[in-house]
This record gives C-alpha cells, sequence and structure tokens, in this order.
C-alpha cells in the first residue's frame, strides 16, 4: 500500500479553493449595502448584536444567486456546516432553519481556514478551559479525549492548564456580552474541527492527493521536449469548423429525444417509477416482434443497426439475399480477434485466413489489393490489430453500400410496419398500492446453465461410451 | 585592495534535472547556469542543443501552447448556447429517487451498471464490493476484499464478472457465481498492476480486456486471462483519476483526466496521446463521452463541468453557476446527450442542458458527497453512489 504525502503547509487544495469561495459569499452577506439587515438577538436576559434569522438567510441567498429557496436553504446549510454561519440557539445542532431561529456570522478568526489544521494543542487548551469553567462536567466524548490528549502531549501539559488559566482569566475581565459571543465561536469552531462521534465530519476529504507541484513525473528538458513535441504534433492538426461541429450536437439529440425515457418517458412506462418490467420485457435482445423506436433507431447509424442483436440478425438476412453475408461474417471474425483471449489470437488469424482470404476460400471477402497484400503480410507474425485494414475496408463497404440499401429494402420497410407501439400504461387508481416486484435471472446464471448443460452433455457422451463396454 | 567576491549557488534545484543537489557554476553560450554535476556529465558527453536550458524549453513550450490556444480560437466562428438558441427550452424534469440502495457500512465510491439495465455493482471504503438487482433492491453477491478504498469497479459486458480495485495498487476480475456456498473471493484473480491506486478501470467491448487509471499517472490496458500488459499510456504529470471509452465505429480511443488538470485523448493501439485539452483550473475528477462519441464532458474540483469537441479541438462550453461552490467530482450524459447529470461535494447532483448551458434542475437527497452517478444502459434511470453510504436510483 501506498501512501501518499500532504503538500507543503498541510493544506489540502481542493478543501481551500471551497473555503476561499465560502468566504467570498460571507463577506458579500456583510456588505453594508447589499448585505444582509441584521439585528439585535435577545438571548435570555443577555442582548446579542449582529445577528440574523434563519429566514433572513434564505431570503438573500435565493434574491442573490437567483436560486429556488430549497436550494438557497441547502446552500446556506453548507454554510453552517463549515462554520462560517453558527446558531445561537440549540448551538450543538449545526443546522440551517429556515425560521425565526437566531444566527450571527463566526469571526474570521475562527475560520476553518484560517488556522488549518485545528492543532492538538489547541484542542488541549480549549479543553481544559471548559473542564475549570465546567469544574469537569465535560460530555462523555469530550472527556475521552481529554484524557487521550492528556497522554499524548502531556509533555506540554503544563503549558496547556497554563494557557487555559490565562484564558479563563481574561476573558473575565470582558462584558458578559462579548464572553457569550467569544464562547459561542469557540464551541462552533471546535464542534467543526472536532466533531462529536456520530456527526458527519465535513472536513474529511477522503484519500489526499498530492499537491501539483510534486508531480509525479520530473519536470526535467525531456518533459518539456516531449510537451514541445505534442504541442507542434497539435498544431498541425486538422480541426473542423465551431459552426459545423455544433449543429452535429443539435442533430444527434433531437434525434435521439424520443429515445431518451428521462426527457420523454418510455413506453409502456418506466420501470423503476411504474415498478412494471414490461418495457425491459418488450426491448429484451431477442423478441418475437420488436418496437417500433427500436426499429427506427436502426436507421440512425450503422452503429446503431449492429449494435443490437435482433438488428445485426436482420441485416445478416438481408446479405445472404445479396450474396454478400460474408463481409458481415468476416467482420464479426475480426471483432473477436480485436477484444479476445491474447492466447487465442493466432489460432484466429488462422482461421480468420481459411474462411475469408485464401483464394479460393469458402467465404471470400472483396479487399482491394492493396490491403489484401498488407494483411497478408501481416498474417506472417499475427498480433491482435493484424486484421484492422480490412475490417475497416470491409465495415465501410458495408455502411456506404449493403446498409442504406438495407434501410429502402422491403425487409426493413416490413419489419418497421409489423413493429409494435406499446399502449402507455394508464397511471394505477390507488397510487400507493405497490406493484410486487419481480426478480430476473442474473445473466450470470444463463452462463452457468449453458456451461453445465455442456458439461452434462460431454458427461452424458462419455457415459455412454462407457456404457457400451458393457 | 581586496578580490571582488561573487554571488554564486552552491547548493539548490539543479537547472536540467531540477532535483536539490550540489551545483557546478557553468556558462553555457554566455548563459550562466547551475547544474549539477550529474548533469554537467551528461551534457558534455550527450551535448545539449547549444543555447538550451531548462528555462529556455519551458518557455518555448509555453509560447507553443499559446499558439495552439490561439489556432484553436481561429475556427471558433460560433458559441454552443448560440447555436442553441433554435433548440426548444426543455420541459420542466420531475427526476425523483426511486429506489435507496442500502447496505454498504461505508462511504460508497464507485458504481457501475451491468448491460441488463437492472444490475449494479458498487464498491466502499470499508473494502466491500455488492452486486445488487437495483430493481428489487435485492443483494445477489457480497465480496469483501482485503483492501481499504476500492475506488473503482466495473461490470463485465457479459455481465458473467465483475472488476474492482482500488488501494491495493491491483485491478482484479471477479467471475460471478450463483452457488451460494461458492466464495467469491477465492477465484478473485489479479489482472492489472499499477505502482500506486487504481482510480478507474473498465472493461473495453468484451470480458477479455481491462483498462485502468491509475494514481502513478499512467492507464494502461491489459488481458484479462493472462494479465498480461498490453499497453501503457504515459502522459499525465500527475494522479489519474478517470477514464471512459469511445462508443466510436472503429472502438480504439479512450480519455482520461487527473490531477495535472488535464484531458488527454489516447489511441489505444499505439499508446500515443492524440489530443489533450487544459482548461480546467484544479483536478479533473471525471471523464465522460457524449453518446456520439464526438465530445466528452469532465467534471473538476473548480466546481465547474466542461464540455469539449473533438472535432473542433476545444472546449466549447462551461457549465457553472455562482450558487456552486464545491467540486463536481462525477458526470455522466442522459441517453439523447441532452441532459449531463454531475455530483457535487455539497452532496447534490446537478443536471445540465448541455446545448444551452443552463442548469434544467437540482437533485437533493444524499447526505453526504456524492462519488458517482451513471446512467443506465437503457437511459431509463440514474444510479448514483454517495459517501453516505448509500446508492440511490432516479428517474
Amino acid at each position: 500500500m501506498t501512501i501518499n504525502t500532504l503538500a507543503k503547509g498541510g493544506c489540502h487544495r481542493e478543501q481551500m479553493a471551497c473555503f476561499r469561495k465560502m468566504e467570498k459569499v460571507i463577506v458579500a452577506m456583510q456588505d453594508p449595502d447589499m448585505g444582509m439587515k441584521m439585528r439585535n438577538q435577545r438571548l435570555l436576559i443577555t442582548v446579542i448584536p449582529h445577528a440574523m434569522t434563519g429566514h433572513d438567510i434564505i431570503t438573500w441567498l435565493t434574491h442573490k444567486y437567483r436560486i429556488s429557496e430549497e436550494e438557497a436553504l441547502h446552500l446556506g446549510n453548507m454554510l453552517v456546516k463549515y462554520g462560517y454561519i453558527y446558531p445561537l440557539k440549540e448551538p450543538r445542532c449545526l443546522v440551517l432553519r429556515p425560521d425565526e431561529s437566531p444566527y450571527r456570522f463566526q469571526t474570521p478568526y475562527f475560520w476553518t481556514s484560517t488556522r488549518w489544521p485545528a492543532s492538538e494543542l489547541d484542542y488541549a487548551i480549549y479543553l481544559a478551559k471548559k473542564n475549570i469553567r465546567k469544574q469537569g462536567e465535560l460530555m462523555e466524548y469530550e472527556k475521552e479525549r481529554y484524557s487521550l490528549l492528556h497522554k499524548r502531549i502531556n509533555h506540554t501539559w503544563d503549558f496547556v492548564v497554563m494557557q487555559a488559566r490565562e484564558q479563563l482569566r481574561a476573558s473575565k475581565q470582558r462584558r458578559k456580552a462579548d464572553r457569550i459571543v467569544l464562547e459561542c465561536q469557540e464551541q462552533a469552531y471546535w464542534l467543526i474541527n472536532r466533531p462529536p462521534p456520530g456527526v458527519n465530519n465535513v472536513l474529511d476529504t477522503g484519500l489526499e492527493r498530492p499537491n501539483n507541484f510534486s508531480c509525479r513525473v520530473t519536470l526535467n528538458s525531456d518533459y518539456y521536449k516531449r510537451e514541445i513535441e505534442a504541442c507542434r504534433k497539435a498544431l498541425g492538426r486538422n480541426r473542423v469548423k465551431s459552426s459545423i461541429c455544433l449543429e452535429g450536437f443539435l442533430k444527434y439529440s433531437e434525434q435521439y429525444l424520443n429515445h431518451d425515457p428521462i426527457m420523454q418517458g418510455c413506453l409502456p412506462s418506466n420501470p423503476w417509477i411504474s415498478d412494471d418490467t414490461a418495457h425491459w420485457t418488450m426491448n429484451a435482445e431477442i423478441v418475437p416482434v420488436p418496437t417500433r423506436l427500436r426499429v427506427e433507431r436502426w436507421s440512425f447509424s450503422f452503429m446503431e443497426l449492429l449494435n443490437d442483436a435482433m438488428g445485426r440478425r436482420e441485416f445478416m438476412t438481408y446479405l445472404e439475399k445479396e450474396f454478400s453475408a460474408e463481409n458481415l461474417y468476416f467482420w464479426q471474425a475480426c471483432e473477436d480477434i480485436r477484444h479476445g483471449e491474447n492466447s487465442k489470437i493466432v489460432e484466429k488469424v488462422e482461421d480468420v485466413y481459411k474462411n475469408f482470404l485464401a483464394p479460393g476460400a469458402a467465404r471470400w471477402v472483396n479487399i482491394d489489393s492493396k490491403t489484401m497484400d498488407k494483411t497478408l503480410e501481416g498474417i506472417k507474425r499475427p498480433h491482435r490489430f493484424v486484421m484492422d485494414d480490412a475490417q475497416m475496408h470491409i465495415y465501410f463497404l458495408m455502411k456506404k453500400d449493403s446498409y442504406p440499401r438495407y434501410l429502402k429494402s422491403d425487409l426493413y420497410k416490413n419489419m418497421l410496419a409489423k413493429a409494435i407501439v406499446p399502449q402507455e400504461t394508464k397511471k394505477s387508481v390507488f397510487p400507493f398500492m405497490r406493484r410486487q416486484r419481480h426478480s430476473s435471472p442474473s445473466p450470470a446464471q444463463t452462463a452457468t446453465q449453458a456451461a453445465e448443460e455442456e458439461g452434462l452433455a460431454k458427461g452424458a457422451g462419455a457415459n455412454s461410451a462407457a456404457g457400451s463396454h458393457f | 585592495m581586496c578580490d571582488q567576491t561573487f554571488m554564486a549557488a552552491t547548493f539548490g534545484p539543479c537547472d536540467s534535472c531540477s532535483k536539490p543537489s550540489p551545483l557546478m557554476n557553468i556558462y553555457i553560450k554566455n548563459e550562466a547556469t547551475n547544474y549539477c554535476s550529474l548533469c554537467v556529465e551528461m551534457m558534455a558527453c550527450q551535448g545539449l542543443q547549444k543555447g538550451e536550458t531548462l528555462e529556455s524549453l519551458k518557455r518555448e513550450s509555453e509560447t507553443l501552447k499559446k499558439k495552439l490556444e490561439e489556432e484553436r480560437n481561429k475556427l471558433n466562428d460560433v458559441e454552443l448556447h448560440q447555436v442553441a438558441e433554435k433548440v426548444e427550452v426543455l420541459s420542466a424534469l420531475s427526476i425523483k429517487t426511486r429506489r435507496v440502495l442500502k447496505g454498504h457500512g461505508n462511504k460508497v465510491l464507485c458504481m457501475d451498471w451491468c448491460k441488463d439495465k437492472r444490475r449494479m455493482v458498487s464498491s466502499s471504503q470499508d473494502g466491500k464490493v455488492i452486486v445488487w438487482d437495483a430493481f428489487t433492491l435485492n443483494k445477489e453477491h457480497g465480496v469483501p476484499l482485503p483492501c481499504t478504498w476500492v475506488l473503482a469497479c466495473a461490470y463485465a459486458p457479459s455481465g458473467c464478472a465483475i472488476a474492482c480495485g482500488g488501494l491495493d495498487n491491483k485491478c482484479s476480475v471477479i467471475p460471478l457465481s450463483l452457488d451460494k456456498n461458492e466464495n467469491l473471493a477465492a477465484k478473485k484473480k489479479s489482472v492489472a498492476m499499477h505502482t500506486n491506486y487504481v482510480s478507474g478501470c473498465s472493461f473495453t467491448n468484451s470480458d477479455m480486456q481491462l483498462l485502468t487509471s491509475s494514481g502513478d499517472g499512467t492507464c494502461a490496458l491489459w488481458d484479462v486471462e493472462s494479465g498480461q500488459l498490453l499497453q501503457s499510456f504515459h502522459g499525465h504529470t500527475a494522479d489519474v483519476l478517470s477514464l471512459d471509452l469511445a462508443p466510436s465505429e472503429t472502438g480504439n480511443t479512450f480519455v482520461s483526466g487527473g490531477c495535472d488538470m488535464k484531458a488527454n485523448v489516447w489511441d489505444m493501439r499505439s499508446g500515443q496521446n492524440i489530443q489533450s485539452f487544459e482548461s480546467h483550473e484544479s483536478d479533473i475528477n471525471c471523464v465522460k463521452y457524449y453518446p456520439s462519441g464526438d465530445a466528452f464532458a469532465s467534471a473538476s474540483d473548480d466546481a465547474t463541468c466542461r464540455f469539449y469537441d473533438l472535432r473542433a479541438d476545444r472546449e466549447v462550453a462551461v457549465y457553472q453557476k455562482d450558487s456552486i461552490i464545491f467540486g463536481a467530482s462525477t458526470c455522466d450524459f442522459s441517453l439523447s446527450g441532452r441532459l449531463l447529470f454531475a455530483g457535487y461535494n455539497d452532496y447534490t447532483i446537478n443536471v445540465w442542458d448541455v446545448l444551452k448551458g443552463t442548469r434544467a434542475t437540482i437533485l437533493f437527497g444524499h447526505e453526504n458527497r456524492v462519488s458517482r452517478v451513471r446512467v443506465s444502459p437503457d437511459g431509463t434511470a440514474l444510479g448514483s453512489a454517495s459517501w453516505d453510504s448509500t446508492l440511490r436510483v432516479w428517474a
């Protein structure tokens, strides 16, 4: 297992960027002109100045970013979770409530980003202060952590206790309102940087990634030479005008719009919404009659036709009629070589040569002489991509010639005519009654069964051979 | 009279290899430079081009990059959102959580759909990999792996195996057996070996080849049966975090994105980096091809998603909003490519109108970061994995 080291300074890049952005929001909120209106809040008998209600925060965010209230609530909640705003009522619950609950801005001194990362020493001092003030009445988890720290940084303990005492003495000399405010701010800071057990740690960023400056590759002259070479190549590239490319996206999205269930729904119904798997049954790999949308899709591109098992089968039928089925067989065999096991390449290339390329082969394919020569040369030292040129030649042959004719053929037109358009399932009368969700056979099962059947057949064969001895 | 004193650097980063070491002060074509002794020797023997220093090479590289940007902009005669003005505005989307899959004990880091459109595999921080029938919420297989942080998992095209990998620096393939007594973990087979964590994996068109991306800065193509390395892809200068295979006719390219803020397009046959895009301002967490294969989208820690056109060779759209502060960790297109679903670190999923560049809607529900979003193979639903230890299916 490898361990990544944190960047210099210990600050986590990704988090820092988010902190800066949140701080911008906070600063905007406190802008004298465009910021929030704050007022004094009464907390029991003391008056806390510069506070605002949860409702105010949400309204301000809604107006400033032109977002919905739900989103404003979510964004405001993030600001509270990261400690930029803290609640005055129920201070241990860092949640933004969309009502009259009072909140206050955290002082920049206690922003997580200012004193990153929160040190053990500081935490120890904080717990010591609390311990003294509450005369030992810390929360359970705080007591545990306090004793753990006492063991771990025992050598600094005198300093810790001294600092705690000094800070408490200094705070006693402040006005009560200020003292309460400072205590709230400090508590909020530690709730985030040392969350109680069971509470999500918002500062958890998962696996540490290295700083961008400590590259995995040394930035030496070889690296720059490679970059320069790559740039030179890129400069010589053929580019297409934006207007043409972008039109392509518009056309594609428009063509597939009706096929996009999330956007247009699907017939008879979306299984995930209605719990009815009819849509999947009707669109299974092989069905007696395919749906109209499916057959239409075959006309979108040659790849769509080939990627659909039924489409490919139909196309094969058509090619057989035209006496050019060997092209598709050849293409399939080449795909098998390209994507198959390394160990079977030599054997497969042999087969392809025998069946498709050798003079007088049963399914001889018509490739131009240049490609044929190159392929035959390559076969002498077979590798995964040896058939690529020939395969591409035949692919484009089918695409430019057979495919368009197939789409105009009676075979395709009939398929399209008798294709089904499913009826939309009427919404059930009792929407809260859930349909039973049926399970389906796992793809692994069909494979296992097939393997078992094969095994059985082999076994039966062996048995009968053995039986004949008796 | 005393001798003049000079300032000389005697220790520091070498101008050639940038390693901190004792320096020799030398002159190359009247320019004073500092090389470490090894580089001086190498240069003396090999003959670095006269006048070349690390600084000059760096400058040349930067100038060329600027020129490349200018070239790319020359054919930029119109913006995507301008072209998209004539497209109808999207009608209001009503997407809700339809399933919540509970069972992982820790952050779910990755998920992938099976080709049967209803099963999925997911992996988590505590090393557990689970195969679910998401439709019935049934857990069909559970494989405990010896490593933590299983960052990548993928379903094989046949539906008969899964691949997973992470902090163990490996990517393993596990055949799925329906025998309840079978110990799947025992049948696990290590296929990929990297020198750092595996961040992403994907089967190519068959169960026989596996493509992986790693924290060691490389991507690699492996033969599953033998574990042999078929091709490796070097070019990133930092961790590679994500990869995606192109849905093209000739099926030979894939795109990768990483911590060096670059998105690279590779030729699987030759191992060459054929195109590179560098416009993000922070780590690229996820890359995904547009369904036609002519473009791809990327999601980054800089809180934006970007759309790159491969034929025009440039970035054509940036999906961002002032109110979106947290990084995007994952993205995927809807079936028609009109919508881009992106999962963010503020626990939300934003749905973008790819053509118009506006945000169509926002999905709430997860209670921690969204680590992965994937549209199901037939486009009927969106699956999402989150650090709140659940997976959700939205439709």
